[in-house]
């Protein structure tokens, strides 16, 4: 076993989480800015979370340790970790470059809202890190509690407080559930730390306690609230249909992917031994998920609504590729992850050109004949859909292909079968959009409001999308080296 | 390895896609550049045609470059002589496609010669590949330039017709993609020469073929997964139509040669009454219910059905002439459906409309185009000196040696194609005119005369010298089958080890009576 604290505390030894801490510093400093500006402009505000995000992102990129772990064990730097916050990062900055063209106006001119996020990404990047159960708890809720504010930003409107206090009322619960989770877990072993609890696992795999088991499972129905998990997911397509548009693009292109990167951690790590005992747990989670996700998607007419369930389904895929446990798979869900990542970042990006702010509603008929009036943004529109749906050529289709490839290796070959038939029913929502787009009339003059951050951001998905299939070598590899390297440890 | 034919092949039409985009063409130019760049593309199929070494039954022009090398996939191309014709087929339906769409399509022009163009690639692609994820790649992503194809372009109902096209196939195939995935995890390679190589267990071979079946089957379309392609017929634009029944249908039958009987030998023989079953109930039911169309292109699409009961059963006779005769059903039926089609659409752009009853005695005012229509009928009835004579009588022969009895059910649907073929004829052609606006349209012009002679040279053609085609299938073929009998009864010794001094079964010799036919058909005029 490894030392569990170091003796001496200086300022050397905090090099590791350099990247949060700056985040934490600019987060506050942008908060004072913003008090004591003279015209408050939460545009400015979020040009300099930009600017500090890059700088963040270049902190990560420049601390590239082998594993190690700061704050008496608390919190633990590696590759894995390391990919997890360049994905968050990155969502990050694609949400501020979406969300910027609406800062400028006059309902959303408030510097708190990029402070917010900030410390929501603090969160996150704190969660994949996290190696005691302690530190996963106050860093989850760090990034929750930032959310539900995020959600309800406009008291003024009763969707999007609705929205908020769904979130709130709904990820309390999910908070309570890992908190017991957690309690049972330290009453049966005796300790938070993750290392100590895989030891003790990897010792007693075969004669778990009752309550340890009750502890796996509550704190996975905590994290399944987060990622929206089927049962887990009733708060998804109110909350991303009630929440201000941009809100909604952070919402679903960042949070998942972080409470995901917490969940590969235990899964992998102190709960790695025991596989056996909730491999089933995450079975179910993953089949109602992509099912549901699949078959709930038809009915909607809400376009928001609908990318919540596209959301719940492609977790339902992601989780798939826990089932088996080995670094591959993992490697194969963190790819998945990425590329799902940046096609919603694309997928928002263009529907925030498209809708106003005017309304938290997105009625997919807008969208019609989209083709006919802006045929290159139909096109990226399309080709994203595609890759989400696992379309080839499209990377998202070889996003699915490595999952599938695991699961199958796994010998879950139902469940791939169950997952592949799912796929094909989302299709159908899919083609729906492009049929709105191509096949049907356009009925109003659609205005879009292109602003170069969103056009930015769409057509650097959009190329990550289609040129995947070049050179899809470098992701591949990235991923699974991170997964190695969950396991290195 | 010299010049990459093959991946210029592939690359020419998306080049010529991507120039259309960028360049920003006008309708007028972009209708130019997707002629030259698929007539290019044509000829140097042609090339590739005499490049082939008829001799050899190996992969040939074959270019492997590193893709996902840590996983075992690569990007790998080549083709025998089963794919050889599909990839020429491809290569030249796609410029009468464009020539076929030159004044019928008139809004979003640019668009539509993209997705032609790019649907060109990944047709040739499909049949190129020698890796089973390039292959599958390929094979799924045609439905996006189809459906686009059919949903835009298409009929009233084109919305109907899309989603049921897309769906159908993709439900298919997904099931294709787990069974590949399963290969690849036993073998550790997704490149399909190395997969024809390996065996698998028995048991798990049926699941396997079920689920390569579920694509192929909906892909050829089979009896009774069928009813997507009337629909995909009807609505789409007379191109639409084209490609689906001369190049996409083709997949299917391509993909059980591809996949099923090399890598699946024993569930192969295991399905067979399976097949032959469905074959048959194919060929009478289709062509039923082709009797009693009213839509001219629904009855050739009942028609395309079955006609491909005649190549899956064929396929599955696992002889010689049988899989001969269904590669040859399936390039004939490549020409003559796409001419039929093309038939339909030179008197739909002229009436638009499709109904059999708004026409009548055209033969007066357009004797040339009657003329024409006349070599394609005969050709999809099987008349000797036609290339659907070859294919027919030959899987035909195959199936006698395999099964009589499934050969006399399947003869009857010859005589019931004559009878909904010549039906239609002369009911379009002759009798008394009684629709005006038919009894004025103008006869063929110059630029249908253009995509028509090709086609009717290579009905004949292929009609009165099949060896041309023959020979250059018959090596690969016979490797197929002889590779299929020896694996087939490997295992079966190994399933029962007394027998172990069993005498393996020697693939059927080609029988110098079949010589003699062979030789009578080349000399019929």
């Amino acid at each position: 076993m490894m030392s569990l604290s170091h003796p001496t505390w200086n300022w050397f030894s905090m090099m590791p989480i350099l990247p949060e801490l700056f985040m934490a510093v600019a987060a506050i400093g942008l908060l004072m800015v913003g008090v004591f500006q003279k015209t408050p402009s939460a545009y400015r505000v979020g040009l300099a979370a930009i600017l500090a995000t890059l700088f963040t992102i270049g902190f990560v990129a420049w601390i590239n340790f082998p594993r190690m772990t700061v704050l008496n064990n608390m919190v633990a730097i590696d590759g894995f970790a390391r990919h997890f916050k360049f994905l968050i990062l990155g969502g990050f900055f694609f949400s501020l470059c979406l969300a910027l063209h609406d800062l400028k106006n006059k309902i959303f001119n408030r510097f708190e809202i990029p402070v917010i996020m900030m410390i929501s990404t603090l969160g996150m990047m704190l969660m994949v890190s996290s190696n005691n159960l302690l530190s996963l708890y106050v860093s989850l809720e760090l990034q929750s509690l930032s959310l539900y504010v995020l959600a309800s930003v406009r008291r003024d409107q009763v969707s999007s407080s609705e929205a908020g206090l769904k979130y709130f009322i709904l990820g309390a619960l999910s908070s309570g559930l890992l908190l017991f989770g957690m309690s049972l877990i330290y009453g049966y072993v005796g300790s938070i730390d993750f290392d100590v609890l895989s030891y003790t696992f990897l010792q007693n795999q075969a004669s778990l306690s009752v309550g340890v088991i009750f502890g796996i499972a509550f704190i996975l129905a905590g994290l399944s609230f987060k990622i929206s998990a089927v049962p887990f997911h009733m708060w998804a397509p109110d909350v991303y249909q009630g929440a201000p548009h941009f809100i909604t693009a952070f919402f679903a292109i960042v949070p998942k992917i972080a409470a995901f990167g917490l969940l590969i951690r235990i899964l992998a790590g102190p709960f790695a031994p025991v596989i056996s005992d909730w491999s089933q747990i995450i079975l179910f989670l993953s089949v109602a998920s992509m099912v549901v996700g699949g078959f709930a998607g038809i009915a909607q007419t809400d376009l928001k609504r609908l990318l919540a369930y596209s959301s719940i389904g492609n977790m339902g895929y992601a989780l798939m590729g826990l089932l088996s446990g080995t670094p591959e798979s993992l490697g194969a869900t963190i790819l998945y992850l990425t590329i799902y990542l940046i096609a919603t970042a694309g997928t928002f990006a263009i529907f925030l050109m498209i809708y106003k702010n005017d309304t938290h509603e997105s009625p997919m008929t807008a969208l019609s004949g989209l083709s006919k009036q802006h045929p290159l943004m139909a096109y990226a529109f399309a080709i994203l859909l595609f890759s989400v749906a696992g379309i080839p050529p499209f990377a998202g289709f070889f996003g699915k292909l490595f999952v599938f490839q695991s699961v199958v290796e796994g010998g879950f070959i139902v469940t791939a079968v169950i997952g592949v038939l799912a796929s094909v029913v989302s299709a159908y929502y899919y083609i729906r959009l492009i049929k709105i787009m191509f096949f049907d009339e356009p009925v109003v003059e659609i205005a879009v409001s292109l602003c170069t951050a969103r056009v930015f951001v769409a057509s650097l998905s959009l190329f990550i999308t289609i040129l995947f299939i070049l050179f899809p070598n470098y992701l591949l590899q990235h991923s699974l080296s991170a997964a190695q390297n969950l396991f290195g440890s | 390895m010299s010049f990459p034919i093959l991946t210029t092949l592939i690359l020419l039409p998306l080049i010529g896609a991507a120039f259309i985009l960028l360049s920003r063409a006008c309708d007028k130019s972009s209708r130019w550049i997707a002629l030259v760049t698929s007539a290019a593309t044509g000829i140097l199929s042609i090339l590739l045609l005499c490049g082939f070494d008829k001799t050899s039954n190996d992969f040939q022009f074959v270019e492997q470059y590193n893709w996902l090398p840590s996983l075992g996939i690569s990007y790998h191309v080549g083709i025998d002589g089963i794919s050889l014709f599909f990839v020429v087929l491809s290569a030249i339906l796609t410029p009468v496609c464009v020539l076929a769409s030159w004044k019928a399509i008139t809004k979003r022009v640019r668009e539509y010669m993209v997705a032609f163009l790019i649907l060109d690639t990944l047709m040739i692609g499909t049949f190129a590949a020698l890796d089973a994820v390039l292959f599958y790649v390929f094979f799924e992503a045609v439905l996006i330039p189809m459906f686009l194809i059919i949903g835009v372009w298409g009929g009233a109902r084109r919305v109907y017709a899309s989603f049921k096209f897309f769906l159908y196939t993709l439900l298919g195939s997904v099931l294709m993609l787990i069974a590949l995935l399963y290969m690849y995890l036993q073998v550790g390679t997704t490149d399909i020469p190395t997969l024809m190589s390996a065996t698998f267990p028995i048991d798990v071979q049926k699941w396997l073929w079920l689920a390569f079946f579920a694509s192929f089957a909906v892909k050829m379309p089979m009896w009774p997964v069928h009813t997507w392609l009337p629909d995909a017929h009807v609505e789409a634009p007379t191109a639409g139509s084209v490609i689906l029944a001369g190049v996409l249908l083709k997949m299917g039958g391509y993909g059980f040669l591809r996949f099923s009987l090399p890598m699946l030998p024993d569930a192969s023989e295991y399905f067979i009454p399976l097949m032959f079953g469905l074959s048959v109930i194919a060929i009478l039911y289709t062509s039923l219910v082709a009797l009693v169309q009213t839509d001219m292109k629904k009855l050739i699409a009942y028609s395309s059905v079955a006609h491909m009961g005649f190549v899956t059963m064929g396929i599955f006779t696992m002889n010689q002439q049988g899989i001969d005769g269904a590669i040859f059903q399936m390039i004939s039926h490549g020409v003559i459906s796409a001419a039929l089609f093309l038939c339909v659409g030179v008197v739909y752009d002229r009436l638009h409309s499709r109904e059999i009853e708004k026409y009548g005695g055209i033969a007066k005012n357009m004797p040339v185009y009657a003329a024409i229509f006349m070599i394609f009928t005969m050709g999809s009835v099987g008349l000797p000196g036609t290339s659907g004579f070859v294919g027919e009588f030959l899987s035909l022969l195959g199936t006698y040696q395999a099964n009589t009895v499934v050969a006399t059910i399947a003869s009857l649907g010859v005589v019931l194609g004559a009878a909904y073929m010549l039906l239609l004829y002369r009911k379009v052609a002759f009798g008394p005119s009684t629709n005006p606006e038919a009894a004025s349209m103008p006869d063929v012009n110059i630029r249908e005369y253009g995509y028509f002679l090709p086609l009717i040279i290579l009905v004949l053609w292929l009609g009165v010298a099949p060896n041309y085609v023959l020979d250059r299938i018959g090596p690969s073929v016979k490797k197929l089958v002889s590779d299929y009998h020896s694996e087939l009864s490997v295992d079966l010794m190994s399933n029962t080890e007394i027998f172990e001094a069993a005498p393996t079964i020697e693939p059927e010799p080609v029988t110098p009576a079949t010589n003699v036919m062979m030789k009578q058909l080349e000399e019929t005029p």
